[in-house]
């Protein structure tokens, strides 16, 4: 059951994402831009908790679910250190996300030729 | 000829055929669930592996990183992306994809003014503006904390 919740919502994100581009001309930056921030919104107001506890990896693997990563570690380190959790709380929830991406882009750039983008 | 913003709007939808709406939105649901049902089994394996719900979730942001990141080297996430558009785009997956991809195409640019600073032409502003937001949501709730506990 939760795989097919995934499955559904994480569709439905990309869905929503597909329909930015092809109505609005947003460039895909400016749709990730907006994913992280509508995840930090959507999960400060209490609604993507629910949906992540609902559809899992639906959920947490699309952008707005880094959004949701940031918020919750922010008002975890609030509740434990007070405003400075405001500034520590986010970079420490998406720490390892992004230092992945950056060993894997060193790595590969060092690994791999680049090649024709069509 | 100095085309006038209405002759230039409708040579502009002359020139660039329109995708169709449908095919690319079934593209990118099925791709997008796929990553996501994917994600969804990876978060399952690390969680059978005996770590915590959140060690979980993070461990498979990695894995899926990790995964994009020898596609998008072997040039296959490109391939896949021209066709499914946000669905590989909305994944963690596409943001991996964001940061491998300039890095190795700038790779001839120099390790540090190449490498180093062409990553973050997309995933900057993606941690620029969620750092902001999670930031200012964190006084907020600095603020409204006393009154709800």
């Amino acid at each position: 059951m939760h795989y097919l919740w995934a499955f559904l919502v994480g569709g439905t994100l990309c869905v929503a994402g597909q329909l930015l581009i092809d109505l609005t001309n947003l460039t895909p930056a400016r749709v990730l831009v907006l994913y992280v921030t509508s995840g930090v919104l959507l999960s400060a107001v209490g609604l993507y908790g629910p949906l992540a506890e609902l559809a899992g990896a639906g959920a947490t693997v699309p952008l707005t679910g880094f959004g949701h990563l940031l918020a919750q570690g922010v008002k975890r380190a609030v509740d434990e250190q007070g405003l400075l959790g405001a500034l520590t709380g986010g970079g420490a929830a998406c720490a390892a996300g992004v230092a992945a991406s950056l060993l894997t882009g060193v790595a590969a750039s060092l690994l791999t030729k680049s090649h024709d983008q069509n | 000829m100095k085309p006038d913003k209405e002759q230039y709007a409708r040579l502009l939808k002359q020139a660039c055929p329109r995708s169709p709406l449908l095919r690319d939105c079934l593209w990118a649901f099925f791709v997008g669930g796929g990553i996501c049902l994917l994600g969804e089994g990876i978060r399952t394996a690390w969680l059978a592996a005996g770590h915590t719900l959140s060690d979980a979730g993070a461990l498979t942001s990695a894995t899926l990183i990790v995964i994009s990141g020898v596609l998008t080297g072997l040039g296959w996430y490109q391939k896949l992306a021209s066709k499914a558009g946000a669905g590989t785009l909305v994944p963690i997956t596409g943001f991996a994809n964001a940061v491998v991809s300039p890095a190795i195409e700038f790779r001839c640019e120099g390790l540090v003014t190449g490498v180093g600073a062409r990553m973050f032409s997309i995933a900057g502003p993606v941690l620029v503006y969620g750092l902001l937001a999670s930031a200012v949501w964190g006084v907020i709730w600095w603020l409204i904390r006393p009154w709800l506990l």
